[in-house]
């Protein structure tokens, strides 16, 4: 892969010839274990050579559940990319299993063959998912059947949404009813399946809670309309070929399309038992991380176990990577690990759960403060042995989280009035919270970041949020512990702390809000993306990542008095078409309201044989897509099209779709397509913040989806019409707000334009009107917009209307290129990923 | 696939003189200012920007996360930001700040004539073969 693969026993340049430092596993302790080596001059001492059975480089598992919730993308999980192992002149062979170790010879042997020398050993090999015996989880070949899935790593998961996302997939069990199991079935329902869970204690989460806590835990998992089975046995998975439901004992078959395994997991001890190291549960370690009675070769992480546990999260192998890698290293021999207190919290949006320690009093002296409130789904529970916290267990209210995990890890001693630990009783507020807080507590359990971590970010220069974060990495796992970062940032910069500076910027270049853009845009009378640098930049400096934004911002403000500099536009933008992932493009011509005409369909049709269009496809917006053309022919097409262009590729007012309508359904009450075709004719190609997608259907069956769209238009009986605002159904979904109900198709008209051109002038860049909405407020808009409350309604409608009264079609620019080049190619011409001919 | 991917392709460009390693790829009013063009040089891809100050920057065409063409990216005086998933890249260095693999860059200056003139032979930033 990479010229350090050449030089295993290479000399460092001008010092002692290096050891080989060999890592099996290159999960989240193993790659941690090696930072931490490279942090004590590690890189002097070894040559690294790393073997990891995923073919990526080191990703944060934990964030699995985000993604696949679909809050946080699988490209943006990874610690270490593959170039940090290139910097850090690491060998990794990513994609290779290592089966044996020689101790005798120190050689470990892997699955391409090879056989690696070693000096020094690190076995990092973590668990796998348990799959308790049931019947029918195997194929007779012995792979797991068709549906059902382990959740554990980044293939299981990316597996797991491509199944949910198939529309024959409608339901789903998840087996176990723990931390996993509660986060993949909270994931699942994100993709609008139906989940049910299936768990074998009395009670969810019961190695975390008690059965008050779990009962408590029940109806807010419920509400989120997960069904929940406890007490319950999965005795085998039905479905010859693929899975159709699940037996359970006593009780009636649940049927389903996909199963969860969730039911724990198996530390990864194989190789150590073929190689003749010490395995009870796992792998057995001494305090200072080496294999007992090895003097070469040491474990870290889920794959060990210390003093008799074994640990199934992230913030002990922290620990563990710290002590053995002062070892390894030979930074601080004297170092030693004495196990950890954990922790947890679940990972559900909407149920805050955290739990310590005992769930509840085990000896007679010990207190228990319990407090529970089921009807708001909070429950807290504490229990106190010798005047030290033991055990907590808090639902549906974090903000005490913070101080109990510091009172439990430290022993701290605790207040007489002991309710005070579950509220805070007229005392201190948040910040003085903070203030307790010494040195050296946890603020971010998944990265093991200290208090003092993020006080030394902020001394050192650090003085926003996001800063902070950056250098720390806190906040950076599950994000359970951001309000706590931010508060112990503010109060680490005492007051002087730089809002987080970017958050309220209209484009990342610009320290300004929007409204205070536009109103030194208007001030300064700038006209053009490159006067807006020179004038508001710091610096002047230009910024990519603002470009469009600002160009957008100007070409709605300024209209006709715009001056267009090309290179601020996106590259779709320039060429008025929507680039593929091999560098062609996509055109589709306009077809108001999804109404076609014989003449269109035969020139489409000529001209996607003329061309020889790979594919083309109807849209989900009702009009015909001529997929992969290459840049140089995009003028032809157009020509030959000469129809106006769709906009289906700019932050601009795209499509009104629309349904059939009175004219012709039996049962239209408005004439549906005649509207929505006005509405697309007056608004087509007027830029905005973000994508505007408009729909008008012709009775409440709603054929043509208003309830999700930006603007959505409904005929109801009577001749009126009702307008909804706000509705999305792509990445999010939510149902529109009804903005007004009016008499007649021209009112429908204004009210549309106005709200739109409010949206313009208010929203964020890149804020769908599906986060405007709720941000400001239906109340607000209604007031504005119908109600004029604040007499702008007369403005906006003569602003909309300038920006109608400038509209070109862009595809006529192609008889006369706006740029030397302006439709040459730029593709690559290597083998890029194609798009598929059909 | 032919083994000389830019044998075909009209731009591609051979070395001024034999043995200098430098290449002129014609006027520099091809670029227009603030945006790339793509050039083929002795089968490889090179996009060339011109800054809004006037100065060129050459980078490889190619982006090395997904193969996007980068000569259809945005750009502003220090980077490239590919059109495909927003990598960004050092049009002087050729690293990524978005954590990509680096790109491979170019000398590159316009002569008194103004045409592009792209050093092939002298290669910067971190790229290791
Ligand atoms: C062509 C089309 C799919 C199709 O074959 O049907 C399509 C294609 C793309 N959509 Fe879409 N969307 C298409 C209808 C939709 C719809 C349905 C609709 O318009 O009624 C939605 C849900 C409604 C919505 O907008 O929320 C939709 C929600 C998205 C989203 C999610 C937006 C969100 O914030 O929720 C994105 C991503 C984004 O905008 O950042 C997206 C982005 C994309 C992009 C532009 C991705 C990109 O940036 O390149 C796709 C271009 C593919 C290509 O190679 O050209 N597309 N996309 C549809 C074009 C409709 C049209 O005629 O204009
Ligand atoms: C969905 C999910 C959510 C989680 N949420 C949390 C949470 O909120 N908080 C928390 O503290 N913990 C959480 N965890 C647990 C946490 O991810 C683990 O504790 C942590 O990843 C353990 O690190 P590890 O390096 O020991 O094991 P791993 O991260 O599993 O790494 C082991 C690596 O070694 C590789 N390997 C195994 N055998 C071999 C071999 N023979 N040769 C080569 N490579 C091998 C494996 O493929 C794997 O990549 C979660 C786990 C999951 C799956
Ligand atoms: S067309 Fe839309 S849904 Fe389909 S892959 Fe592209 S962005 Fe995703
Ligand atoms: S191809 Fe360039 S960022 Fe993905």
């Amino acid at each position: 892969m990479t010229s350090v693969l050449a030089r295993p026993h290479g000399r460092h340049p001008g010092g002692a010839p290096r050891r080989r430092l060999v890592v099996v596993g290159n999960g989240m302790a193993g790659a941690r274990a090696v930072e931490e080596i490279l942090a004590r001059g590690g890189a002097g001492q070894f040559s690294i050579t790393m073997f990891g059975d995923e073919p990526y480089g080191n990703y944060n598992r934990i964030m699995l559940s985000h993604v696949l919730s679909g809050e946080e993308s699988d490209a943006d999980i990874f610690l270490n990319a593959l170039s940090w192992y290139r910097e850090n002149s690491i060998t990794l062979h990513a994609g290779v299993r290592v089966d044996r170790i020689d101790k005798p010879t120190k050689h470990v042997f892997s699955n391409d063959g090879r056989v690696t020398p070693y000096d020094t050993l690190i076995i990092a090999t973590g668990s796998r998912s348990h799959m308790p015996p049931m019947d029918g989880l195997y194929t007779p070949g012995g792979s797991l059947k068709h549906g059902i899935f382990g959740f554990r790593t980044i293939d299981d998961t990316r597996r797991m949404v491509q199944h949910a996302q198939q529309d024959q997939h409608r339901r789903a069990v998840v087996i176990g009813g723990g931390l996993l199991g509660l986060e993949a079935a909270y994931g699942l329902k994100s993709h609008g399946i139906e989940v049910e869970v299936v768990h074998s204690g009395g009670h969810l989460m019961n190695a975390q809670m008690g059965p008050d806590g779990g009962a408590v835990l029940r109806r807010s998992v419920e509400a989120l309309g997960i069904g929940v089975h406890t007490s319950s046995r999965t005795t085998a998975v039905l479905g010859t070929d693929k899975v159709t439901g699940v037996s359970l004992r006593d009780r009636d078959n649940i049927a389903c399309d996909m199963v969860v395994v969730a039911a724990g997991i198996r530390p990864n001890v194989d190789i150590a038992v073929l190689s003749g190291l010490p395995v009870e549960r796992a792998i057995v370690v001494d305090d200072q991380l080496r294999v007992q009675d090895e003097d070469h070769i040491y474990a870290v992480g889920e794959c060990v176990q210390h003093r008799g546990e074994v640990y199934g999260l992230v913030a002990p192998l922290w620990e563990q990577a710290v002590v053995l890698a002062n070892h390894v290293t030979g930074a601080d021999t004297s170092s030693v690990y004495l196990g950890s207190r954990t922790a947890t919290k679940l990972k559900v949006a909407g149920v805050d759960v955290a739990s310590m320690g005992l769930h509840g009093p085990e000896l007679e002296t010990d207190e228990h403060i319990v407090f529970s409130e089921s009807g708001r789904g909070v429950f807290k529970s504490i229990v106190v042995r010798d005047n030290k916290m033991v055990g907590a267990t808090l639902l549906g209210d974090s903000r005490k989280v913070a101080y109990l995990t510091q009172a439990f890890d430290r022993g701290l001693p605790l207040p007489e009035e002991r309710i005070a630990l579950l509220f805070d009783v007229g005392g201190p507020g948040g910040e003085a919270g903070v203030a307790e807080l010494d040195d050296g507590a946890q603020v971010c359990n998944c990265n093991g970041v200290s208090k003092g971590a993020l006080v030394a970010a902020v001394m050192g220069g650090c003085a926003s949020v996001s800063g902070a974060m950056d250098a720390t990495r806190a906040g950076k796992g599950c994000g359970s512990c951001k309000l706590l970062v931010r508060q112990v940032v503010e109060w680490a910069a005492d007051g002087a702390v730089e809002e987080d500076p970017a958050a309220s910027y209209y484009v990342p270049g610009i320290p300004l809000d929007k409204a205070a853009l536009m109103a030194a845009i208007r001030a300064q009378d700038l006209r053009s993306v490159s006067q807006v640098f020179a004038a508001l930049a710091p610096g002047s400096a230009e910024d990519a990542k603002s470009k469009m934004g600002l160009a957008s911002l100007l070409k709605m403000m300024l209209a006709d008095r715009y001056i267009d500099e090309r290179d601020a536009r996106f590259i779709n933008d320039r060429v008025h078409a929507n680039i593929q992932r091999d560098g062609t493009f996509s055109v589709v011509p306009q077809m108001k309201g999804g109404v076609t005409s014989v003449q269109q369909l035969r020139r489409i049709a000529d001209v996607a044989e003329k061309h020889n269009v790979p594919l083309i496809k109807l849209t989900g917006g009702q009009r015909i897509d001529l997929l992969g053309i290459p840049k140089e022919d995009l003028p032809q097409v157009w020509a030959d099209l000469d129809m106006p262009s769709g906009y289906a590729y700019g932050k601009s007012f795209r499509t009104v779709k629309t349904c059939v309508g009175k004219d012709f359904c039996r049962y239209g009450t408005g004439d549906s397509t005649s509207l929505g075709i006005q509405i697309e004719s007056r608004f087509q190609g007027i830029e905005a913040p973000a994508k505007l997608k408009l729909a008008v259907s012709g009775c409440p069956r709603n054929c043509a989806e208003s309830l999700v769209k930006d603007v959505g238009v409904v005929a109801v009986e009577g001749g009126r019409w009702e307008v909804y605002v706000g509705g999305a159904a792509g990445a999010h979904i939510r149902k529109g707000d009804l903005l007004a109900t009016v008499d007649d198709p021209e009112e429908v008209t204004v009210l549309t334009g106005r709200f739109m051109q409010y949206y313009r002038e208010r929203a964020n860049w890149l804020e769908r009107t599906y986060a405007f909405v709720p941000r400001v407020g239906i109340g607000h808009l209604r007031a504005v917009i119908v109600e004029d409350a604040e007499g702008i309604a007369a403005q906006l409608d003569a602003a909309m209307q300038a920006s109608v009264d400038s509209y070109v079609d862009p595809w006529s620019e192609r008889d006369d290129p706006q740029t030397p080049g302006q439709f040459r190619t730029s593709l690559p011409l290597t083998v890029l990923p194609q798009v598929p001919v059909r | 696939m032919s083994t000389d991917p830019m044998g075909t392709d009209p731009m591609g460009a051979h070395p001024a003189s034999a043995d200098s390693a430098s290449y002129n790829l014609g006027p520099v009013d091809q670029i227009p200012f603030g945006e790339g063009r793509a050039f083929g040089v002795e089968g490889e891809q090179v996009a060339v920007f011109r800054l809004r100050d006037g100065s060129l920057r050459a980078v490889s065409a190619v982006c090395p996360h997904r193969g996007g063409p980068l000569a259809d990216g945005t750009i502003d005086r220090l980077v490239v930001v590919c059109p495909l998933h927003q990598h960004a890249f050092e049009l002087e260095t050729g690293c990524s700040t978005t954590g990509a693999e680096p790109l491979r860059t170019y000398a590159v200056q316009a002569d008194g004539e103004q045409n592009i003139i792209l050093l092939s032979s002298q290669r910067v930033g971190n790229y290791s073969a």
